[in-house]
């Protein structure tokens, strides 16, 4: 009897172990497959950016003859050095004056109290709400009177205010997070608000400050509708513009317009792969897409 | 703490200024541009009443745009939410093993391309002779399956939305995956003590403690099915005919390639109701506590 019991917990154990190993079998089958139809795409990018445009006519799934670096070497040349400058002033600035204003804007909504507030807190929350299309005809109108359509500024101007209210929605969730004990000394001190902004609340909030960054740079250095209307020179134009123009310019040249494509591409993943941590925390904080 | 009750002021102001000045009257004006006839070169403006909404609503084309509009907002929530949700459970379950991290990363990486280079790539991958789904499927002895995918009017919009899920089903897992790990573990431990099996605790514990993030996935990917505008102008600016045109393509070409900033202000104002109308509903959602 004690046996027969025995054996039969055995049996079990053995059968969902059995299970277990069948179940991970399947579901690591069925990611597998998963992953080829996401990779695929990639496969077929960076093969053929390899290639001379004959072999990718042959065979647009073989493996190159020999590598064309050219390739790299005539995108980068050809026009692609010029957008990445664009992109990297645009970005840059642009990053620098979002995190600025919306700093600004968070402390004085998270550490103090005064009439209008919340109007003032809504309306900055509110201008979430709006996607860049609505706005489009009259800021193109509004860039050219104020006689900086087709300028970095046109892109600048337009990318800092519509991210406001986004960071500040972050950064301010991140600020009432940080105990006020610190600064009541620092009152005490003799610290006025100023002091306290830039030697407690900003030190202390680095860690959002850099998801808030992260998040925005994938957004500026992305953005298309504002920077297909506001820009027309094509000196001017930031990368994703700037590879649709390098399109028209090629024609038939495919493989350097791949090449293209993966060089404008390379960047974001790289910086991502490295501060993934700070970039999933921005965009889980305030998931908010393209 | 003791400020000036003027202090406050300047740390908002700058802020509220910009947003105000770029945002907020930029959306009036539209508001206003949509009664009148202008034109991008000239200041003149003539008042046309509700002319613009009269030619919207009766052009033929508004109809394709709507089905259009609201069939990638339903293939995004069925693949993007659905499915990502699923892929996020199966990853965060302990049969995924150490190769999930590996997994969510690849997953991911679409999400960290360019709409432009999405675009374009994916206009190869389309590309009859040598792209590479007709490869595959020539490959794969499926000859007879090849189409001309962005050049067949029944088949550009759904080749399209195709490329979109590649791009954003990963998105949606990750932001899932962040919030089922958020999940304290005495729950399942809990659930597993009384005796659940692996469906119930997705059913019971999993799916109701990640539903507020699940609305917030499903309210960027409504939102984003209405404003989705670079991978259309990008692979077919809204053809072939008018078949893959959406309210952002249709904005577009009325205003900057027929010069009617007017009509092209109505459309923004469709677009403007329908996101004001989602995100309501989220606020509403998220007040009365259902989620």
């Amino acid at each position: 009897m004690q046996i027969n019991s025995k054996s039969f917990t055995l049996r079990r154990m053995v059968s969902n172990r059995m299970q277990r190993i069948l179940q991970t079998l399947l579901l690591n089958l069925f990611m597998v497959l998963l992953m080829l139809v996401i990779l695929l795409p990639f496969y077929w990018l960076i093969v053929n950016s390899f290639k001379t445009n004959h072999e990718l006519f042959l065979d647009s799934l073989t493996l190159p003859k020999s590598f064309q670096f050219k390739n790299y070497v005539d995108a980068w040349v050809q026009g692609l050095s010029q957008y990445y400058k664009n992109s990297l002033i645009v970005s840059t600035i642009s990053m620098t004056f979002i995190i600025f204003f919306s700093s600004l804007t968070a402390y004085g909504i998270s550490r103090f109290r005064f009439r209008g507030k919340t109007l003032v807190f809504l309306l900055i929350l509110g201008g979430m709400m709006f996607s860049e299309q609505i706005a489009l005809v009259p800021l193109f109108k509004m860039l050219t009177r104020l006689q900086i359509y087709n300028t970095y500024f046109a892109l600048i101007l337009p990318y800092v205010a519509f991210r406001i209210p986004f960071s500040t929605f972050l950064i301010r969730a991140y600020m009432l997070s940080i105990p006020s004990d610190l600064e009541d000394a620092a009152y005490i001190d003799g610290y006025n608000s100023w002091q306290v902004f830039r030697r407690i609340i900003l030190p202390l909030s680095k860690p959002i400050l850099a998801s808030c960054a992260l998040v925005n740079l994938n957004f500026v250095w992305n953005e298309f509708v504002f920077a297909l209307v506001f820009i027309e020179d094509a000196k001017l134009m930031t990368i994703p513009i700037g590879l649709m123009a390098f399109k028209g310019q090629l024609r038939i040249n495919y493989v350097v317009m791949l090449a293209g494509i993966i060089i404008a591409t390379i960047p974001l993943i790289i910086v991502f792969s490295f501060l993934q941590k700070q970039f999933l925390r921005g965009l889980t904080s305030g998931a908010v897409k393209g | 703490m003791k400020v000036k009750p003027t202090t406050p002021y300047f740390y908002v102001l700058p802020g509220l200024f910009l947003v105000v000045m770029i945002v907020y009257i930029p959306v009036l004006s539209n508001l206003i541009y949509s009664f009148f006839r202008l034109s991008s070169y000239s200041a003149a403006m003539s008042f046309v009443g509700l002319k613009n909404y009269v030619a919207l609503f009766t052009d033929p084309v508004l109809l394709i745009i709507i089905k259009n509009n609201v069939l990638y907002l339903m293939i995004s929530l069925i693949t993007q939410v659905g499915f990502g949700t699923l892929l996020a459970i199966l990853l965060e379950s302990s049969v995924s093993g150490k190769a999930s991290g590996i997994y969510r990363n690849i997953l991911f990486t679409p999400a960290l391309m360019s709409l432009t280079a999405v675009g374009l790539l994916w206009q190869f991958i389309y590309t009859p002779k040598i792209g590479l789904l007709n490869s595959l499927l020539r490959l794969l002895g499926l000859d007879s399956l090849q189409h001309v995918w962005l050049g067949e009017s029944g088949l550009a919009m759904l080749s399209i939305i195709g490329m979109s899920q590649w791009q954003f089903t990963g998105y949606i897992t990750v932001l899932m995956v962040v919030a089922i790990q958020k999940i304290p573990d005495e729950y399942f431990e809990a659930s597993r003590i009384a005796g659940a099996n692996a469906l119930q605790r997705v059913i019971y514990i999993t799916i109701p403690s990640v539903k507020e993030q699940l609305l917030v996935c499903s309210i960027i990917t409504m939102i984003g099915a209405f404003k989705v505008f670079t991978e259309v102008y990008v692979t077919t600016s809204g053809g072939p005919g008018n078949s893959t045109h959406v309210l952002g393509t249709y904005l577009y070409q009325q205003a900057f390639l027929y010069d009617d900033l007017g009509m092209a202000a109505a459309v923004g104002m469709i677009l403007l109701l329908v996101t004001l109308a989602i995100s309501l509903i989220q606020l509403k959602m998220a007040r009365t506590g259902e989620v």
